[in-house]
């Protein structure tokens, strides 16, 4: 070994628990950066993998009933590749774990012997024999949930008939890899059941033989898909149909899209953020020991070792640290996409999912911290380059305080010494002293935009849950129900109140902007199901025009007294025009309100609902259920507390889980950097400190100028901490803001409390460790060398 | 004992100056000095405090830059070179010894030694050069557990060990007793007579003169006399 790289190592472990601190920053930086595009390209990679291998349909057009020739007009269509038809319709099924019957999907298999679109995978059992219409086959999530294995039987109510269907397998599909129940966004798997079944059965049951009501269609490469729609629309008017519509306005691959749009997003906002603390950590500890180490540089350059020898001799010990902290990041990095793994598949159905490892993403962090390290250490070695041997050997000559501030006047002049010590040094130093304010607050806006981001998940839940929903249940019919069906619910002895409401499917456009969602028909100063603007007032609706929610109206791009164009997908299926009257707060979905009665007229069939809110009396719920059960028209009941439940543990356990490692990461950064700062504080002044002790100074008069000087630094900190955080949640909250989901940023006294406190703490601990420091070191020895 | 070897000068130095600072605060360090010093000669530099022996020293060490003049070593001229000519000067050809010893003191003395020998083309090895020195059992210590003598001995085994072809010593035995400076003294002019390397030396000791080829004697930044010693006495003949 060199005497140079023995000096390496001793400098290495002198500066030890700094140097581990900034490997941990890099290495979370790094690992995040690792996590998340790994999960990006893993996610994108196995969807689309998995689209292809199960040919899924690129349009969904759904129709009343068309006849299966239309099949071969469609088919003369340019652009498209493949037709196929099938059957798609609701039926009701009983499960044993269940009071009430489960609203289901049900879906027709297409003949053998075909090249089909939206096959299946088969994960247990066999698929259904065409010549037996009892045999089905269920979607795996559901029959896990309920413990349903092939072999099972099922009642199932189709088309008003109800029977026992024999279970013979469970299947996955890539339609189903995202889903949850009808009018909700949070996967709930015992809630949503998908059954297969041979098409003539299907066909029998539905009355629908020698006839259609979805056609599934995949494209030519490059063919133009808003041409196909318009020509598959044209085709399949005449058969009432709502209007095809692209694989992206699918529920499954939109919420799949979003995920990986969000975070590819924060991939691209939180990780910088470590990276760049990380390297301004870098910077300080390299350029501080190389000015530290001005003598010695003109030493071994009065000994003819060239610039370069001993700019590598300093860059070595950069590089040491970044290149350990990007391997140990490029570790962490993929144990936790390891771990995250399964977090990952229990909410999207994936037939599998391996964590890839982006080595561009780890060359691109690794690149970044050598950089950075090269960098500031080449900036901080200009200065000393530029000076002569014999002058770089010079002790440097003490700092002039002459200019700095007089205390001969005023309150200052009653100072004692060591106080007037913190203040000189502060103000000697100002570049320095900013440097440290603004690596804590750094490390400061990111813990407080982490926690921020947490309200904001939890006010989300509760703004949805508790202030714009207030019901305790939903119940949802098989077809729209009269109006007075809503004085029968009234009626009912364990209802407290109930409400109707309809969703009506719709099309909304402004100019080039379409969005494809539903309209939400309110009645007049409803009670349980609130439009509600920023301030969380309700909206009266108008008897003209639209309310859109925020995501709604920004997905258009529209404001309040702007047109806008609604085509209806339902009953006369009309395209009108209306005004945006006003502009609702939502943080699920992306609604639109319509006042009820207004809504029936647009559609041609008023004094209709689809659905009521209900509020239950204490202990009703199962005499409400009974009770509901009897009323032929109910398709089903979902319980809020049940959604809600579903939120949350997606929050907890789901993707949301992220959330808490970074969490734990930014507190463990906004520790490293103050303990930094207070070890950087405590080197350069460790001849001071031992001065004053050899002068008579007590320990504790002599540390109190390193923490008094900490203190300050840390108390300046702290404002501009809370002013970085609050930028940096926006920045984060739009990031994983969607139209399905919305993280509000909002004002957030606790977690400005608790970020101060984390910093307090971080500093109260790192001062208590460098002023034990300054009690073991010997002062003479401090007063012999130069550390 | 071998006199003044040839005519071939080590050093030419001629109207050499050196200005520290700008203004009325400009210290004039060097005020023209004139000066040849021959291959294989020792060289006594006297003068009283602040008069400049080290300035010189640092310039004909290529460690700084003269401010006018020029300084000849051998056939090339050190205020024309570039930085990494001066660099490669210093690497191929000098060693030095400090007035304020510049150890590093992560470096234990063994390893201060090397850190020169590392880039040197014909040392001798650490060990030896210590040995030289008299520093055999404190090999393995950092500069903080040494005295100051001891320090300063460590330098000055650092600085042959290079087996240099110019030795720079900026008072070699300033924090010695006499035993022990002469022992130091013995090591130079062994390096000397062995090697023929030319070697400078500032003292404060008048005495040291005796062992010289040639005695500079300076002041105010000027050259005021050069005596010729035509019979110098070795190391241990020296008392002060
Ligand atoms: N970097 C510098 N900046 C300003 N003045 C300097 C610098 N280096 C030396 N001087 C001044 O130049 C003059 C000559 O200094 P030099 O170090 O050469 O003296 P010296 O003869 O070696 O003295 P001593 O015997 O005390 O070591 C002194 O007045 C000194 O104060
Ligand atoms: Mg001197």
């Amino acid at each position: 070994m060199t005497p140079l790289h023995a000096k390496l190592m001793r400098d290495l472990w002198r500066i030890k628990a700094q140097a581990a601190a900034i490997m941990v920053v890099i290495a979370i930086g790094v690992g995040l950066q690792i996590m998340m595009t790994g999960f990006v390209s893993s996610l994108t990679l196995t969807r689309d993998a998995y689209y292809e291998r199960h040919q899924l349909a690129d349009i969904f057009a759904p129709v009343v009933r068309a006849p299966n020739y239309v099949e071969s007009r469609l088919a003369d269509i340019p652009g498209i590749r493949t037709v196929e038809t099938r059957l798609n319709s609701m039926a009701s099924a009983k499960v044993d774990t269940r009071e009430f019957s489960i609203s289901m999907q049900v879906l027709s298999l297409p003949l053998h012997g075909r090249r089909h679109l939206n096959e299946v995978r088969l994960t247990q059992g066999r698929m259904p024999d065409a010549q037996r219409p009892d045999e089905i086959l269920l979607l795996e999530s559901f029959a896990t949930a309920h413990g349903i294995a092939p072999g099972a039987q099922l009642e199932v109510t189709l088309h008003g008939v109800r029977r026992w269907y024999s279970v013979v397998g469970t299947a996955q599909s890539p339609e189903f890899i995202y889903f949850a129940a009808p009018g909700e966004f949070i996967p709930d798997d015992a809630r949503f059941g998908v059954i297969w079944m041979g098409r003539p059965a299907l066909a029998a049951a539905l009355d629908l033989e020698g006839a259609f009501n979805e056609a599934l269609v995949s494209l030519l490469r490059g063919a133009n898909k808003d041409a196909v729609l318009d020509q598959i629309d044209q085709v399949l008017d005449p058969f009432g149909a709502p209007g095809a519509f692209g694989l992206e306005d699918f529920q499954s691959d939109r919420f799949l899209s979003e995920e990986i749009s969000g975070l590819e997003v924060t991939s691209s906002t939180v990780p910088p953020v470590f990276m760049m603390v990380a390297a301004f950590l870098l910077y300080i500890v390299t350029s501080r020991m190389i000015t530290a180490e001005r003598e010695e540089i003109g030493l071994v350059r009065a000994f003819g070792y060239s610039k370069r020898e001993v700019a590598s001799h300093y860059l070595e010990l950069a590089l040491f640290i970044a290149v350990t902290g990007a391997a140990l990041g490029c570790l962490l990095g993929v144990l936790l996409g390891r771990a995250m793994v399964p977090v990952y598949t229990t909410y999207y159905k994936l037939p599998f999912l391996l964590f890839r490892l982006e080595f561009a993403s780890f060359a691109s962090g690794l690149l970044l911290s050598i950089t950075v390290a090269t960098l500031g250490g080449i900036w901080a070695l200009r200065g000393i380059f530029r000076l002569t041997p014999a002058q770089a050997m010079r002790p440097p000559t003490p700092p002039d305080f002459s200019h700095s501030f007089s205390f001969k006047k005023g309150v200052f002049a009653r100072l004692d010494q060591p106080t007037r010590m913190v203040l000189r040094r502060l103000m000697r130093q100002p570049w320095r002293m900013l440097g440290a304010v603004i690596g804590i607050a750094s490390g400061m806006a990111l813990s407080l935009a982490m926690l921020i981001i947490y309200d904001g998940f939890d006010v989300a839940i509760d703004r949805t849950f508790n202030v714009v929903d207030r019901s305790d249940a939903t119940v949802s019919f098989v077809q729209n129900v009269p109006m007075r069906t809503i004085y029968d619910l009234q009626g009912m002895e364990g209802i407290s109140h109930a409400e109707p409401v309809r969703f009506v499917p719709v099309v909304f456009r402004n100019g080039l902007r379409t969005y494809k969602g539903s309209i939400t028909g309110l009645s007049q100063a409803p009670i349980l199901h609130r439009a509600l603007d920023k301030g969380l007032q309700p909206i009266a609706l108008p008897e003209r025009g639209i309310v859109l929610s925020t995501p709604l109206a920004d997905e258009l791009d529209v404001a309040v007294g702007d047109t806008l164009m609604l085509e209806i997908r339902e009953g006369r299926q009309q395209t009108v025009m209306t005004q945006v009257a006003g502009i609702a707060e939502s943080l699920l979905g992306a609604p639109a309100y319509m006042d009820l009665a207004a809504l029936g007229r647009q559609v041609g069939e008023p004094n209709r609902f689809s659905a009521a809110y209900i509020a239950m009396r204490d202990g009703a719920q199962s005499k409400v259920y009974a009770d509901l059960k009897d009323m032929p028209a109910v398709a089903g009941i979902s319980l809020r507390s049940e959604a809600e439940e579903a939120f949350q543990k997606v929050m907890d356990e789901g993707a949301g889980s992220a959330r808490f490692i970074m969490g734990a990461m930014a507190f463990a950064i906004t520790f490293g950097i103050v303990y930094n700062v207070a070890r950087v504080a405590q080197d350069e002044s460790a001849r001071d400190l031992a001065s004053l002790r050899v002068l008579g100074f007590r320990h504790s008069e002599a540390a109190f100028v390193l923490l008094g000087e900490l203190a300050v630094v840390v108390l300046l900190a702290l404002p501009l901490g809370l002013w970085m955080g609050t930028g940096l949640s926006h920045l984060i909250a739009q990031g994983f803001s969607t139209d399905l989901y919305q993280i509000p940023v909002i004002f957030a006294p606790k977690a400005y409390g608790s970020s101060i406190s984390v910093v307090v703490c971080a500093a109260v601990v790192s001062g208590w460790l460098v002023q034990r420091r300054i009690r073991s070191t010997d002062i003479t020895l401090a007063l012999k060398t130069r550390e | 004992m071998t006199s003044v070897h040839d005519t071939d000068h080590a050093f030419k130095v001629q109207g050499l100056t050196k200005t520290y600072g700008e203004g009325h605060s400009a210290v004039h360090a060097l005020r023209g000095a004139d000066l040849e010093i021959g291959d294989g000669e020792i060289v006594v530099l006297l003068g009283a405090s602040g008069s400049g022996k080290s300035t010189l020293l640092n310039i004909l060490g290529g460690l700084d830059r003269a401010t006018s003049g020029s300084v000849q070593f051998r056939d090339q001229d050190l205020t024309q070179m570039s930085d990494r000519a001066l660099t490669n000067y210093r690497r191929r050809h000098v060693g030095f010894v400090f007035q304020f010893y510049n150890l590093m003191p992560s470096l234990t003395a063994r390893e201060n030694v090397e850190l020169v020998t590392e880039i040197a083309e014909n040392p001798i090895t650490a060990e030896r050069a210590l040995e030289l020195v008299g520093l055999t059992k404190r090999i393995d210590h950092f500069p903080a557990q040494l005295s100051g003598g001891e320090q300063q001995r460590v330098a000055i085994a650092r600085a042959v060990a290079k087996q240099p072809d110019v030795l720079f010593c900026d008072e070699p035995t300033g924090a010695l007793d006499s035993t022990t400076g002469r022992a130091v003294l013995r090591v130079i002019q062994d390096v000397n007579e062995a090697l023929g390397t030319t070697v400078l030396l500032i003292t404060h000791a008048a005495a040291t003169a005796a062992m010289a080829d040639r005695v500079i004697h300076f002041a105010d930044g000027q050259i005021q006399k050069v005596e010729l010693n035509k019979n110098r006495l070795s190391a241990e003949e020296i008392h002060w």
